[in-house]
């Protein structure tokens, strides 16, 4: 088990590295001079020149790089150019947030998609199938921004049950916290719990159908106790892969919702970043996201396998 | 025991009585303001942040006209190279620290000698700053220059406390110490900034708010949502897509007034080969691009008419318009004859350079449908606004869809976009009877004859066109319904003054 979490770790190095190298030059290559845009309106020329010394801007480009990856390797992720906070401060600031997104999005989603693909599948072909599929196909075709603002205008602006957009840490004050954190998370969730649905019901049908389930229906178990005990258990790992998977995404940044609830995470500091033509913001955070992406499919690789006995036997 | 537990009961209802009475203002802002020093920031909207913060040196009042604030009067000496200013007494910085002439000299110093200084430029005639008294600075210019007071009314004018900021260094706008009506709590950035009201302001108790929050939104509709909603008191920089809905409104209020910028496509005329095209090199063609654009129209198609046409870079009814020039009206005949004696063929292809918002685009496209029906072929190029500075600057462009926000003196309006030396002066246009006049204006203290050499550059841009100016823009307001006392400035700026509700 050791060795394999090692062998597993060795190979996310050099797609850490490859990874920053990446996003250096993808930086570089985009067309437009951020130092511009930073000078402000007037543009006065030695404010630029001093902000071009500043960032190295006049250094060759692997010179940049090897600047940036040093500061890194110390911990140091730089400041943005922009307001010049201290990045790895800012990620630090942003990342609890979107944690907390994340988590009630994907507690809301497993909360929805997984019985409702339970259920689907035990009742395949009924009204309740076909009602679960629909919700499901809804879930993931209605386009998150569209169902935000929908949400804001319905709730807030016409009902006035929650607040419009902002955010409140849970640790200043929770119930203001859950309120405005509440809309957000539903948008986030309803795709991902369509998506799990549709997975957790094809699952559930592969293993309906197996040998030991029709084994154990034969020993005479009740329904309940074949579905949840015998197929649920099983169905369950493709599931938590996914999750997994998802969960990461939802890290890296729900761009959208953010932007529009205005929640100061992950994904509404990089659009702001990007705006900006904020490098250092950028990179970091990129830097961050693919770190976290790494480390939670490493994650969900061990969970895999501690689930799975089969799979433990094999290592 | 009875007794305190009574006594603590009520104490706890009486905090908690405060607790409900203290009055927070939430002020929705279009973008994240930059850093918060003041000798740093580039941002316009970091000026409303100031504007509670950070006391000034001077103000304006409603009609753009420059008033005391920290400076309470001014003398300038017959040469026009000393400027002395009496200083407000009895003021302190947020930290305790008092406020005279010796804290305005270090912040001087530190604005024009901090390596990460934007206020250098603004502070570049400025020769050496010294404490003629306890409450009198007397500056010394290199050269004449009226425009100062104006940049004193800026963000170098703006005053905070030395020691806090020596002690902060670069990192000072992490926790700015200023002198103005509200002291600086906390910054979440892209979610918030909040401030809380300063007793010991010099003029307290106009200000009606416990604490401020400033909440930057991008989003308009968003933005708009959440003071729908109760969630934000102020909004500034309503879109003008969404003012019919302010209107419509009965829990909200729309205040507007006219901003002192100006939007218009800079031509490039002498920046690289793009310029020796017909439209770079021919004064005629830019003459016949402007008479075929109907700015009524385009107003009217682009802005639900709610902004103001325009044809100079001062809007119609400013003191600096020039009225013998009065929007001219659409043209195409006299476009054509224009393109005719120019000797130009036809269609004149050109392309256009505009921002990638919905808005700019859709400009863009009104302007070509326009200039197309006068013999002007013109491409599109949309791209964002990294892309459209740096592209500008190098010469890579025929024409650009551009504006500028505007400055309270009228130099800064005009200069830096067509002096020969001017930072903004992207089309190098060069010309050195304008470069004559504009650097005479710079040095010119009487508003009458400074008046009467702007009009002369007027007189000559109307027919060299670098810049055909198109319209001004105009800031909407929103405001919650049962808020008082609110009035809009030109320079966009929200004053707190006596605002209550």
């Amino acid at each position: 088990m050791m060795r394999f979490i090692l062998s597993r770790v060795l190979v996310a190095i050099p797609t850490l590295i490859l990874v920053s190298i990446f996003v250096f030059l993808l930086q570089k290559l985009l067309p437009g001079d951020p130092i511009l845009v930073m000078a402000g309106e007037s543009r006065d020329p030695a404010t630029i020149e001093m902000l071009r010394e500043r960032y190295h801007m006049n250094d060759p480009v692997l010179m940049q790089y090897l600047y940036w990856l040093g500061d890194v390797l110390r911990g140091d992720l730089g400041r943005s150019l922009r307001t010049g906070l201290p990045v790895s401060d800012l990620i630090l600031q942003k990342l609890p947030v979107t944690l907390q997104l994340a988590v009630m999005s994907m507690f809301f989603a497993l909360l929805i998609g997984v019985p409702a693909g339970v259920i689907a599948a035990v009742k395949r072909g009924t009204l309740w199938d076909y009602l679960a599929n629909g919700v499901a196909l809804s879930g993931l075709s209605v386009p998150n921004f569209w169902l935000g603002i929908m949400l804001i205008l319905l709730v807030s602006v016409n009902l006035g049950w929650l607040p419009a957009s902002g955010y409140e840490s849970p640790l200043v004050d929770p119930w203001r916290s859950l309120q405005t954190t509440i809309m957000p998370a539903i948008v986030l969730g309803t795709g991902i719990a369509g998506t799990l649905m549709r997975h957790t019901r094809s699952a559930m049908l592969g293993v309906l159908q197996a040998d030991y389930v029709r084994t154990a229906r034969a020993k005479g178990l009740s329904e309940q106790i074949v579905v949840l005990r015998h197929a649920f258990r099983n169905a369950l790992l493709p599931i938590v892969t996914l999750s997994a998977v998802m969960f990461g995404e939802l890290l890296a940044g729900a761009v959208l919702t953010e932007q529009i609830f205005t929640i100061p995470g992950f994904g509404k500091m990089i659009v702001d970043a990007v705006f900006n033509r904020d490098y250092a913001v950028v990179q970091g955070v990129v830097l961050v996201t693919a770190t976290s992406f790494i480390i939670i499919n490493l994650l969900a690789d061990i969970l895999y396998v501690m689930l799975n006995p089969r799979m433990r036997a094999t290592l | 025991m009875k007794k305190s537990l009574f006594t603590a009961a009520l104490l706890a209802s009486v905090s908690l009585a405060g607790a409900a009475f203290a009055q927070d203002l939430r002020i929705g802002l279009n973008e994240d303001p930059d850093s918060l020093d003041p000798a740093q920031s580039r941002t316009f909207v970091s000026s409303l942040v100031y504007e509670q913060l950070c006391s000034r040196l001077f103000n304006v009042d409603v009609n753009m006209q420059i008033t005391p604030e920290l400076a309470t009067d001014y003398s300038w000496s017959e040469d026009g190279k000393t400027l002395v200013l009496q200083l407000r007494e009895g003021v302190t910085h947020h930290d305790g620290t008092p406020f005279n002439a010796a804290s305005a000299v270090r912040v001087f110093e530190r604005n024009m000698t901090l390596p990460v200084s934007n206020r250098k430029a603004e502070l570049g005639s400025v020769e050496s700053v010294e404490a003629t008294g306890d409450y009198e600075l007397t500056i010394h210019l290199k050269s004449p220059d009226v425009t100062l007071l104006a940049q004193l009314a800026h963000h170098a004018g703006r005053m905070y406390s030395p020691d806090a900021a020596d002690a902060a260094g670069e990192n000072f706008g992490q926790n700015p110490v200023c002198s103005g009506p509200y002291s600086f709590v906390s910054r979440s950035e892209g979610d918030r900034i909040v401030l809380e009201k300063f007793a010991d302001y010099f003029d307290a108790d106009e200000f009606h708010y416990d604490r401020i929050v400033f909440m930057p939104i991008p989003d308009t509709t968003v933005r708009l949502a959440n003071v729908r909603a109760g969630d934000l008191d102020i909004v500034e920089r309503t879109a003008p897509a969404d003012v019919p809905a302010v209107q419509s409104d009965s829990r909200l209020q729309l205040f507007q007034v006219p901003n002192i910028g100006y939007q218009g496509i800079t031509i490039n005329v002498g920046n690289g080969p793009r310029s020796e095209g017909p439209l770079g090199a021919n004064p005629l063609v830019r003459q016949a691009l402007s008479l075929a654009i109907d700015r009524q129209a385009f107003n009217q198609v682009v802005f639900e008419g709610l902004y103001v046409p325009g044809n100079q870079w001062a809007a119609p009814g400013s003191a600096w318009y020039d009225e013998a020039f009065p929007v001219p009206a659409r043209d195409v005949d006299r476009a054509r004859a224009l393109l005719a004696e120019a000797g130009v063929e036809l269609p004149v292809k050109i392309e256009m350079q505009t921002g990638n918002s919905p808005v700019a685009m859709q400009a863009g496209q009104v302007i070509q449908a326009m200039a197309s029906e006068a013999g002007f072929e013109i491409s599109l190029r949309a791209t964002e606004f990294a892309t459209l500075l740096s592209e500008n600057v190098a010469g890579n462009f025929d024409m650009s869809l551009q504006g500028w926000s505007g400055r309270i003196d009228p130099d800064a309006n005009i200069h830096p976009f067509v002096h020969t030396t001017g930072s903004n002066n992207d089309e190098h246009y060069a010309n050195p009877e304008i470069d004559q006049l504009l650097d005479q204006a710079r040095r010119e203290p009487n508003p009458a004859v400074r008046k009467d050499l702007y009009d002369q550059t007027t007189a000559i841009l109307q027919n060299d066109l670098p810049i055909i100016y198109l319209y001004h823009i105009q800031y909407f307001f929103t405001l919650r319904d049962g808020i008082e006392g609110f009035e809009p400035y030109a320079d966009g700026i929200i004053r707190l003054r006596g605002v209550q509700g």
